[in-house]
C-alpha cells in the first residue's frame, strides 16, 4: 500500500505495510541510515525525527500516520552541517560512540526551535528521552547552549573538525597543578 | 565542509567497496574530510610507506588505525602520534580502518583487537616510529632526487625541504619512491619538549561524521541483495531448540527464510522489521537443558557457601592471622556486587558476503582475529580468505570483543547464499550479553591502638571470565580478573592475604568496562572508608597516610581532594565521598557531593576526578573519557543490575534495567595530573571510584554502610 509524505523537503511515496514502524522505512526500504535502532520500544530516543516539526520516536511510528506529513531526519536537518545544533556539536566535539547522537540532535533540533534560549530545566526535559551510554551528557548540555547562543546570533563559522584547535577545555584539563 | 553526502552515494561507494574487496586500501567508509577534499581522484592507489601510512601522488596521507573506534577517541589519538612524526600538515591527515593481518597485532593480545585501556600504551611507540619511518624514507627519496645528503633535508608541513637549494618536494610526489627504499630500521623518535600535536586539545576525526548521520556503524551497512534477518535465542541459558514450526512466519510477505542455526531459529526477511515479525509468528519448542531451575538466588548461594572454606591464593605477604591476632580492633564486612549488561547502543549485530573464495565481513568488532577466526571457520576457507571490515561501533565496552554476532552473520549467508546483516533487539541484546560477573566478597582487618592497619584479608568468590574467554590463561585456578581491584589494593598494609574461588555457572561472563576492578574497586575502596571511620579518622587523610609509598596514587588523591575541596563547608543535606583506585596502569581518584531525598534517592550533584595516566596524548578526548566513565559507573552504582529467574535474563530493555539520563547527570570535572610517565589509557579507568565514592558519601551523610549494588533507596534509609 502506498504512503505518501514529505521527506527532508521532498515527496516521498513507500509501497511497504503500513503498519510498519518510520523507522524501519527509512533504514531498510530507503536506506536512510542516519536514524538509528536502539530499543524499539520509545525508551532510548535514537530513532528521533521530526514529524511536522515533533521531536517523535519513529520506532514506534507507523508509517501510514505520517501520511500527508513532514518528515525531517538527520540527514535532512541541514544540507552541510550548517544547523545551529550541528555547528554546536561539532565546535565542542560531543559524540564519543555516535551511535545515539542523530537522536540527540534532532531533540535538541526541535527544543531550539520552539525554546531558542532553553534553560538547564528545559534541557533535561526535552533531552531525558535519549539515552547516551558513553555519557556525552555535560557536552550535549552545553552545545544546546551553544545552539543557544548561534541561533540568536549566527556567528563566525563553527570548527570543521579538522584543525588542531584549541579549546576552552583546554585550560580545564591541562591546568591542574 | 563540501556538500553532506548523499545517502544514496554512500550506498553506491558500499556496492563499489565490495566489488573491489581485496588488499589493504579498501574500505566501507568515507571518512569525513574526504569529502571535503573532494579533488582526491577515485583511483589514486597509495603508495605504502609502511602498515599504517600510505600516501596518493595528490598528496592525501593516509593513516590506518589497527584499533577499533568505539568513542573513545582513537581514530584521532593514533593518528595524531603518527603524525607528529611524520611533519605533515594534520589537515591533510585521512584515516581508515586496517584490515584484519598479522601486522596489526597487539603485542599485550597476541591478536589485532581493542580493550583493556590499552590502545594508546600499546600504539604509543609503533604509531610514532610508523610516522618517523615514513618521514625518513621520503626525506631518503628527495636526497636521491636531488643528489644530496638526506641529512641536509628535513620535513615540514608535508614536504621534504633541502633548505640551502630552497628545494621542496610534496610528500606525494615521492612517495612512491619512498616506498621502495627499505624501511630504515632506527628512527630517531621527537623529544616530547618538540611536539606539535601530541598533548594538544585536537578536534575528533569522526565528529562531522557523527553529526549528520554519514557515520557508518555495522548496522547502517547496505549491500546489493543484502537480506536482513534476526534470531530468536533460546531464552534459558544452554538450551537449544528441540523444535519449530515455521508456517506462519514464512507466510508473512517479505519473509525469504526461516532456517536454524546453532544458537536458535533465524527469520530471514526483506528487511529488519520483518524478520523481527517473523520471530513473533515462530512457534519453538525449547530444551531449556540443565540449567532452567537457575536463579540469582541459587547463584549466591553458591556464592555463600565456597567462602566458607579457603580459596586460592591470589595474595600473600606477610602473616595475616597474626596480623588480626595483634590488633586491637577487628573489623569484618560481607559486600557483594550483581551481574551487568554492556547495553551498548547499537544493538549486536553483523553482515556478513560469504561466497565459494572468501569472506567479506563488515562488523563492529572490537577484536579481529577472532572475527575472522570464527567466519573462515563457519565458511571453510582460510582465515586470511575473510576480509575484515571494521565499521564504526555504536559502544563496545567489552561486548564486542566476542564474535556470536560474527558467527550468526556469517552462518546465514552461507545458507543463503547472498550477504545477510543479523540485527539483535533490544531485548536480544540485553537477554544474551556476556555479563559483568557477579560477585560476593569477606573481608576482614585490623586496626592498631593508633588505628593503623595491623591486616587485611579478602576472599572473593565471582564468576570467572576467563573460564569463557581463554580458559587457557587460569592459572593453578586463579583467573586473575577475578580479584583485580582488591589483590593490588594499594595501602601500606604490613599482613594481607588475598585468596578466591573460581565460580563457573551457565551465565556467560565477559568483560565489562573496568572488569574486575569495576567491583572489586567499590569492594576494596569502601572497606578502606569502613576502616576509617573504626580508626575515627578523615577518609582522604587516613589514605594519604597509608599511601606515603605510591606516589601516583597519592598524586590522583591528593590532587582530586584539593579540587574537590575536600574538608570545606557544604550546604546542608550536601555530603562528600571519596575514593582511589588504579586501573589498567591509570590512577583514578574520584570525589562526589550527593543530597538523599527522603525516599532515599541518591542525587549525585558533583563528580570531581583527577587522573594520572602519564602523558596526555588528546586532552579533549581524555576528559570526554574519563566524564564519560562516570556516568556509567553512576549508572552501575544506582540503577542497573542484571537478574536470573528460571535460568534466565528477568531484563528487557531500558524501562527495567534503567540507565542514567540527562537530568541526572552531575556536574563533572576532570582533572590530569601533569606528567610525563609512557601513556596508559582511559577508556575503563574513570568507572571503579565511582560507586565507592557514592557509598562512601552515603555513610558520610546518614551512617549508613552499603554492601552491595546497585544501591536502591530502602538501603540508604
Amino acid at each position: 500500500m502506498a504512503t505518501h509524505f514529505t521527506l527532508n523537503g521532498k515527496p516521498q511515496t513507500v509501497n511497504v505495510n503500513p503498519d510498519m514502524p518510520l523507522l524501519w522505512v527509512l533504514r531498510d526500504t530507503l536506506d536512510m541510515t542516519g536514524t538509528k535502532f536502539g530499543c524499539g520500544m520509545a525508551l532510548c530516543g535514537a530513532c528521533t525525527v521530526h514529524i511536522d516539526g515533533e521531536a517523535t520516536r519513529s520506532c514506534i511510528t507507523p508509517v501510514s500516520s505520517v501520511a500527508g506529513k513532514k518528515v525531517t531526519t538527520i540527514e535532512g536537518l541541514s544540507p552541510d552541517r550548517s544547523h545551529p545544533v550541528q555547528k554546536a556539536w561539532m565546535e565542542i566535539d560531543v559524540p564519543q560512540c555516535g551511535y545515539c547522537q542523530s537522536g540527540q540532535i534532532m531533540s535538541a533540533a526541535a527544543l531550539i526551535a520552539k525554546t531558542p534560549k532553553p534553560t538547564d530545566a528545559q534541557i533535561d526535559d526535552a533531552m531525558s528521552g535519549n539515552i547516551c551510554r558513553c555519557g556525552t551528557y555535560p557536552r550535549i548540555r552545553k552545545a544546546i547552549h551553544r545552539a543557544a547562543q548561534l541561533s540568536a546570533s549566527p556567528a563566525k563559522p563553527a570548527a570543521t573538525g579538522a584543525e588542531v584547535v584549541p579549546s576552552e577545555e583546554t585550560a580545564l584539563v591541562g591546568g591542574a597543578e | 565542509m563540501s556538500a553532506i553526502t548523499n545517502p544514496l552515494d554512500r550506498r553506491n561507494f558500499l556496492k563499489t567497496g565490495l566489488a573491489g574487496a581485496t588488499g589493504l586500501v579498501i574500505g566501507f567508509y568515507l571518512p569525513g574530510r574526504r569529502e571535503a577534499l573532494a579533488a582526491t581522484p577515485a583511483a589514486a592507489t597509495p603508495a605504502i610507506l609502511n602498515a599504517w601510512v600510505h600516501i596518493t601522488p595528490d598528496d592525501k596521507v593516509t593513516i590506518l588505525i589497527s584499533k577499533s573506534e568505539m568513542g573513545q577517541g582513537v581514530e584521532t589519538s593514533l593518528a595524531m602520534l603518527a603524525a607528529e612524526e611524520l611533519e605533515c600538515d594534520w589537515k591533510r591527515i585521512h584515516t581508515e580502518f586496517a584490515p584484519a593481518d598479522k601486522v596489526y597485532f597487539d603485542p599485550a593480545f597476541g591478536m589485532q583487537g581493542t580493550g583493556g585501556s590499552q590502545s594508546i600504551h600499546s600504539a604509543w611507540e609503533p604509531m610514532r616510529k610508523a610516522g618517523a619511518t615514513a618521514r625518513e624514507m621520503l626525506i631518503a627519496a628527495a636526497a636521491q632526487k636531488w643528489g644530496v645528503d638526506a641529512s641536509e633535508c628535513h620535513a615540514e608541513n608535508g614536504a621534504i625541504v633541502h633548505a640551502a637549494t630552497k628545494r621542496r618536494a610534496t610528500f606525494g610526489s615521492l612517495a612512491e619512491a619512498a616506498s621502495k627504499i627499505p624501511q630504515p630500521t632506527n628512527v630517531k623518535l621527537k623529544d616530547p619538549s618538540e611536539f606539535k600535536i601530541v598533548g594538544k586539545p585536537t578536534k575528533r576525526v569522526d565528529t562531522p561524521k557523527k553529526v549528520n548521520g554519514t557515520a557508518g556503524f555495522g548496522i547502517d551497512v547496505r549491500l546489493p541483495k543484502m537480506l536482513h534477518a534476526s534470531v530468536e535465542h533460546c531464552p534459558v541459558f544452554g538450551g537449544k531448540v528441540a523444535s519449530f514450526d515455521a508456517t506462519k512466519a514464512k507466510a508473512i510477505p517479505g519473509v525469504k527464510d526461516v532456517i536454524q542455526i546453532p544458537t536458535g531459529v533465524a527469520v530471514i526477511a526483506d528487511n529488519t522489521w520483518t524478520a523481527f515479525q517473523g520471530r513473533k509468528a515462530l512457534d519453538v519448542k525449547w530444551d531449556e537443558g540443565p540449567n532452567a531451575g537457575v536463579s540469582s538466588g541459587s547463584i549466591r548461594q553458591t556464592f555463600m557457601d565456597a567462602v566458607q572454606k579457603p580459596g586460592v591464593v591470589s595474595r600473600k605477604e606477610g602473616d595475616a592471622d597474626a596480623g588480626l591476632a595483634s590488633a586491637a580492633q577487628k573489623i569484618e564486612a560481607v559486600y557483594e556486587a550483581p551481574y551487568q549488561a554492556h547495553a551498548t547502543m547499537e544493538p549486536m549485530n553483523g553482515t556478513a558476503d560469504v561466497r565459494a573464495d572468501g569472506v567479506d565481513l563488515w562488523v563492529p568488532t572490537q577484536f579481529q582475529t577472532p572475527a575472522q577466526g570464527t567466519a573462515a571457520g563457519i565458511a571453510g576457507v582460510k582465515p586470511e580468505a575473510v576480509n575484515v571490515h571494521t565499521t564504526y561501533l555504536g559502544g563496545g565496552f567489552g561486548r564486542r570483543g566476542w564474535s556470536d554476532f560474527v558467527a550468526e552473520s556469517t552462518q546465514l549467508s552461507k545458507a543463503m547464499g547472498v550477504p545477510v546483516q543479523v540485527t539483535w533487539t533490544r531485548q536480544d541484546d540485553m537477554q544474551h550479553d556476556y555479563y559483568r560477573p557477579a560477585s560476593y566478597i569477606k573481608m576482614s582487618a585490623g586496626l592498631d591502638a593508633n588505628g593503623k592497619p595491623t591486616a587485611f584479608t579478602a576472599r572473593v568468590a565471582c564468576d570467572s571470565i576467563m573460564n569463557w574467554f581463554f580458559p587457557g590463561s587460569i592459572r593453578n585456578g586463579l583467573d586473575a580478573s577475578s580479584v583485580e581491584g582488591v589483590s593490588d589494593i594499594a595501602y601500606d598494609i604490613p599482613n594481607v592475604l588475598v585468596d578466591y574461588h573460581l565460580m563457573s555457572g551457565p551465565i556467560p561472563m565477559g568483560f565489562w568496562r573496568s572488569v574486575g576492578a569495576s567491583q572489586n574497586g567499590f569492594f576494596s575502596e569502601s572497606f578502606v572508608d569502613e576502616l576509617a571511620a573504626a580508626a575515627k579518622k578523615d577518609p582522604y587523610e587516613f589514605r594519604r597516610d597509608l599511601l606515603s609509598k605510591k606516589p601516583r596514587h597519592l598524586g590522583a588523591l591528593n590532587l582530586a581532594a584539593q579540587k574537590g575541596g575536600w574538608g570545606s563547608p557544604l550546604p546542608k543535606g550536601r555530603y562528600r565521598g571519596i575514593a582511589v583506585l588504579e586501573a589498567f596502569s591509570t590512577y583514578v581518584a574520584e570525589v562526589v557531593e550527593i543530597s538523599i531525598d527522603k525516599d532515599g534517592t541518591v542525587n549525585v550533584h558533583r563528580v570531581v576526578c583527577a587522573v594520572d595516566c602519564g602523558r596526555v596524548i588528546n586532552p579533549d578526548t581524555a576528559e570526554a573519557q574519563v566524564s564519560g566513565a562516570v556516568v556509567y559507573g553512576i549508572t552501575a552504582a544506582l540503577k542497573s543490575e542484571i537478574t536470573i529467574d528460571k535460568g534466565r535474563v528477568v531484563q528487557t530493555n531500558f524501562n527495567d534495567n534503567p540507565t542514567l539520563r540527562m537530568n541526572e547527570v552531575p556536574k563533572i570535572e576532570v582533572y590530569f595530573v601533569p606528567s610525563t610517565e609512557t601513556p596508559t589509557g582511559l577508556g575503563e579507568p574513570g568507572v571503579p571510584p565511582v560507586a565507592p565514592a557514592i557509598a562512601n558519601a552515603i555513610f558520610a551523610g546518614t551512617g549508613k554502610r552499603i554492601r552491595h549494588l546497585p544501591i536502591k533507596p530502602e538501603d540508604v534509609v
